[in-house]
């Protein structure tokens, strides 16, 4: 067993791609706190503190699409179909999406040696992200 | 696919003591996890409908289902923050136990609050 610290040199770190995805993970959570807060202050301006419960608002927040406010006491559905909240939706879709398939991939990596086997991982990564991307767009638009 | 073989055997990784910071990693995983799985089939069924779907959708809407996965997300949601805080500013890692210790009350009362309201909607009151 080699048990010998392999920490990269500080010559030998940078900007590769894998250093591209690790900061990718973090900024695309602090998008999703910002689209998320967009959506709970849209709800609390559409009315929802005397029309909705709190686990319903934060259903809201997490993914603002009109199909998850048909269940509250919500007077009127059309300020929540609108096209600002289907783009603020599509958004949370593809940054949550990408931000998950990154996770899968390194959550995959811990289990599956360096080789073929994570090569045919990331490229399953890929495929399985633009395809839910493109149907989670298309739901959310015809929702 | 090749495996990595373990360094140390299933019972030795078993009692391994990571404390609190293990329990937020092992969370984290499972709740990104659940997650994944989730939305991935969340979409599916609201693209597809039909019978599967709205059941599936249904199943989903049950008070049950919803406390699971609010765990899963406003967990790894709360955690996510504070992984992302210690990222920007590594100088403070010497606080992290603290720092989750703090992160467990912050949680419990959101979490808390949206189970006792799924729960009181769900039980009709």
């Amino acid at each position: 067993m080699d048990t010998r610290p392999r920490t990269l040199r500080p010559s030998e770190r940078g900007l590769n791609f894998e250093m591209l995805l690790w900061l990718f993970a973090r900024l695309s959570a602090l998008a999703m706190y910002a689209l998320i807060l967009i959506g709970l202050v849209g709800a609390l301006i559409m009315g929802a503190r005397t029309e909705m419960n709190f686990a319903d608002v934060m259903r809201w927040a997490f993914m603002p699409t009109v199909t998850h406010v048909q269940s509250t006491n919500v007077p009127e559905l059309a300020p929540w179909a609108t096209g600002f909240w289907k783009v603020v939706g599509s958004a949370l879709v593809v940054v949550a999406m990408t931000h998950g398939a990154r996770g899968l991939v390194v959550i995959a990596d811990d289990y599956i040696g360096p080789g073929r086997g994570r090569m045919i991982v990331r490229v399953a990564g890929v495929v399985a992200l633009i395809a839910m991307c493109v149907i989670g767009l298309y739901v959310v638009w015809t929702a | 696919m090749r495996m990595t073989t373990r360094n140390v055997s299933l019972t030795t990784a078993l009692r391994y003591k990571g404390q609190g910071p293990m329990l937020t990693f092992l969370l984290h995983r499972i709740g990104g996890l659940g997650m994944a799985v989730f939305i991935s089939v969340h979409i599916l069924s609201s693209f597809m409908g039909g019978t599967v779907g709205i059941y599936l959708n249904g199943l989903y809407e049950s008070w049950g289902f919803q406390i699971v996965i609010f765990f899963f997300v406003m967990f790894h949601v709360i955690n996510g923050l504070r992984i992302a805080i210690f990222d920007m500013w590594p100088s403070l890692l010497v606080h992290e136990r603290e720092a989750i210790w703090l992160e467990w009350p912050v949680f419990l009362a959101l979490y808390g609050f949206a189970v006792l309201v799924i729960v009181r909607t769900g039980l009709g009151s």
